[in-house]
């Protein structure tokens, strides 16, 4: 709460209309905004989220319903938990060197792809969790009925666990919108405006990076400013979620 | 209507425990009968066998015949499909947590493609109504979770899930042990009305209910089965000593 | 070795029974002897024991029903506990046979001395024989004996009829000793109902030891013989 009081102080003043519709202005130009980071960030966590969360899910899915036990089921885990102790900056530099490098040039994509896979372990274990804390006993009167073990899972056992799935895609996502060291060498970032996946992109956090560790007194101002909307937005995504998910959107049809 | 149902020379085993040894015996259609013993004896284990429950543990194994009709139902119907037919309610109530009281007991249904929304409400309101449950729930249908019931309104909701698929067959494995005795009651007569319709068979570890409940009962010890006969039989004078011993309780 | 206090309960309840038992065998022993001896003093006895017996068939009635509505016996215990209940019942009896006699011999001492063609004595040890051994049967839980036991019942029953036949003749050619002899037909037909009694208790032992009912064999049996004979069955 602190900080978030800190940042408000020191990030308020700095806000203005056109720090949320501007780009940067070249350097040593007073104003600018950082408008292109906020779409870069948006975007880089569309395609990440998109490549986390599903992957995730299923990862955890497997482990929980399928493949408890089972060799491959530990391997996976195993896996999961390495890929969580990866550094950030690591991964940047993997995704660099497999998508990057061949692809000659950075882009958004390889950026989402970073920040997807570092989604992975987190929504992977959080939905196994989850999933086991379900009581048998509901998977047990599904069976009774009849049902086919995958609709079983699906439909009552995911949805029974769905709002602790929920919450660890939005951890996931929470920790990720932050992450600057793995969209240096992916995204690279942009002063300019770029809306497309296969080009360098601007993000939140690492053009707080820049404006931070530069000379200019100006570009501070914008890093603070910048700082205190990244943690907004991010903020107001996760609520967002949570309302529309207790409003019964996944409570399923009536 | 119910069917018989005839086992012979069941085994089953978990891993390398064999928990049935050689069960043969023929439930009669349209009765209740009931297995008692003491904990462990292989009378759960048993009836998990007549729906293929027993599979579901990935240790399990079963040999012999089980015949529900004229249906070998472990080489001529597939788990699922005999799940359909043989439908079973649990020890301790298990309402589906996320759904309505009319989504719970639609399950069975919905789960396996049907959704005609006339069709749906028939079958609820009949399955509710079959498991006394329709007078005390039918304004909050669609309204109160599964959960917010009593224990006694919670497992005839789930007598009426079971319902809801038309079985033929409905196993109870002590369906009344984690309720009250007035809730007891209820599923006790429940089940004498339920008995023109269906078989039952009903795993109770309580031999009053036994008693008052079943024409025919088995008493299971070791994973054997020592003795079958009428339910008055067994309880005023059993041919097998240790079914004497067990019902007076000189030990168990 | 589960349900201790259960097990002391039942026995408890034998015990009773068994004091019980002890009552009315004395009774039917006394009220021989005052036959025998003509002595009032022990009918005094039957009398005071009888209150004894009254009291008694009570307690164990109220017993063996906490029993059942806090134990709820099965299987050979519930028949032993409804055996009890009978056997309790048919020794209230016995008590109560045992008491008619002794008031007959109050009556007989009234009277003058007669010599009656009746064996009362032969009657009377048949039947608290019989009432020994199926008190013995239910100690031992004896089937075999309490079989033994229904044997007998003819015998006592073929007295009692030659005794009537008897008895009537001598009221009809001797009418000055027809007081005397009512008396000893009555008497005869109380040790009669003893004989029964006892019957009945070895019946009841049956019951509860093979869990067979072999009540009324005899006239169930002769039913069964006229359906078969006749064909159609009038039940």
């Amino acid at each position: 709460m602190a900080i978030f009081v800190y940042l408000i102080y020191k990030g308020a003043s700095s806000l203005s209309w056109a720090f949320f519709t501007e780009v940067p202005k070249p350097v040593g130009e007073v104003g600018g905004g950082m408008a292109n980071a906020i779409l870069g960030s948006a975007i880089l966590l569309a395609v990440g989220s998109l490549i986390g969360v599903p992957v995730g899910i299923a990862g955890g899915i497997f482990l929980a319903e399928y493949g408890r036990g089972t060799k491959l089921a530990n391997a996976v885990r195993f896996t999961a938990d390495v890929l969580n102790g990866v550094p950030s900056i690591v991964m940047g530099i993997a995704i660099y060197s497999l998508i990057v490098v061949p692809q000659g040039h950075f882009s958004a994509f390889s950026g989402g792809v970073a920040l997807g896979i570092m989604m992975i372990p987190t929504v992977c274990r959080t939905t196994e969790e989850m999933l086991l804390m379900v009581p048998n006993a509901v998977r047990e009167a599904a069976l009774a009925l009849g049902v086919p073990n995958w609709r079983s899972v699906l439909a009552i056992t995911v949805k029974t666990a769905s709002p602790g799935i929920i919450t660890g895609c939005m951890l996931a996502f929470a920790r990720v919108a932050g992450e600057t060291a793995p969209l240096i060498f992916t995204a690279f970032g942009n002063v300019g405006w770029n809306a497309r996946l296969d080009e360098p992109i601007a993000a939140l956090p690492l053009q707080i990076y820049v404006y931070a560790l530069s000379p200019y007194d100006d570009w501070h101002r914008l890093a603070w400013a910048g700082s205190l909307v990244l943690i907004v937005l991010i903020v107001l995504a996760v609520s967002l979620v949570r309302y529309v998910t207790s409003r019964g959107v996944l409570k399923g049809a009536s | 209507m119910g069917v018989g149902i005839e086992v012979k020379n069941l085994n089953a085993w978990y891993g390398s425990n064999h928990a049935l040894q050689d069960i043969n015996l023929n439930i009669p259609a349209n009765h209740a009968t009931a297995l008692i013993g003491p904990s462990g004896c292989g009378k759960s284990t048993f009836v998990r066998c007549l729906n293929r429950m027993h599979e579901t543990n990935p240790i399990a194994r079963v040999t012999g015949k089980v015949i529900i009709g004229d249906l070998d139902i472990y080489k001529d119907i597939k788990p699922v499909e005999i799940r359909r037919r043989v439908g079973m309610v649990f020890q301790r109530p298990n309402p589906f947590p996320t759904m309505s009281i009319y989504d719970n007991v639609a399950a069975g249904l919905k789960l396996n493609g049907y959704s005609s929304r006339h069709v749906l409400d028939e079958i609820v309101e009949r399955s509710l109504k079959n498991s006394a449950l329709w007078d005390e729930v039918k304004d909050n249908l669609k309204k109160e979770s599964g959960a917010s019931l009593s224990g006694g309104q919670q497992q005839r909701l789930c007598i009426a899930r079971a319902l809801a698929v038309d079985p033929e067959v409905l196993l109870m494995d002590e369906p009344a042990s984690a309720l009250d005795p007035v809730s007891t009651s209820k599923i006790e007569d429940l089940i004498f009305q339920l008995k023109a319709q269906y078989t039952i068979v009903i795993v109770t570890h309580n031999m009053q209910q036994a008693a008052r409940v079943a024409e025919k009962t088995g008493f299971f010890l070791n994973g054997r089965m020592v003795e079958f006969d009428s339910t008055d039989k067994i309880f005023t004078n059993p041919s097998d000593k240790r079914t004497e011993d067990y019902i007076t309780g000189r030990f168990g | 070795m589960t349900r201790i206090r259960f097990q002391q309960r039942l026995e408890e309840l034998k015990e009773q029974l068994l004091v019980m038992a002890g009552l009315a065998e004395q009774a039917t022993q006394r009220a021989i002897e005052a036959y025998r001896e003509r002595d009032l003093s022990i009918c005094d006895q039957v009398s005071q024991g009888e209150i004894t017996i009254n009291r008694l068939e009570r307690d164990i009635d109220q017993a063996a029903l906490d029993l059942l509505a806090t134990e709820q016996p099965m299987a050979g215990d519930l028949r032993f506990i409804l055996s009890v209940i009978k056997i309790n019942a048919e020794l209230e009896r016995v008590g109560n046979s045992a008491k008619s006699i002794s008031e007959r011999v109050r009556h007989m001492e009234r009277m003058a001395a007669a010599e009656l063609p009746v064996n009362i004595p032969r009657m009377a040890t048949l039947a608290s024989e019989m009432v020994r051994k199926s008190l013995q049967a239910f100690i031992e839980a004896d089937a075999e004996t309490a079989r033994s036991v229904l044997t007998m019942d003819d015998a006592v029953d073929g007295m009692n009829k030659a005794a009537f036949k008897s008895l009537i003749k001598v009221m009809e050619e001797q009418s000055h000793l027809a007081p005397q002899a009512l008396n000893a037909l009555m008497i005869s037909r109380s040790l009669e109902r003893v004989a029964d009694h006892a019957t009945n208790i070895a019946e009841d032992v049956i019951f509860w030891v093979e869990g067979e009912d072999v009540r009324h064999h005899k006239s169930l049996n002769m039913v069964q013989e006229q359906q078969d004979k006749g064909g159609t069955s009038a039940s």
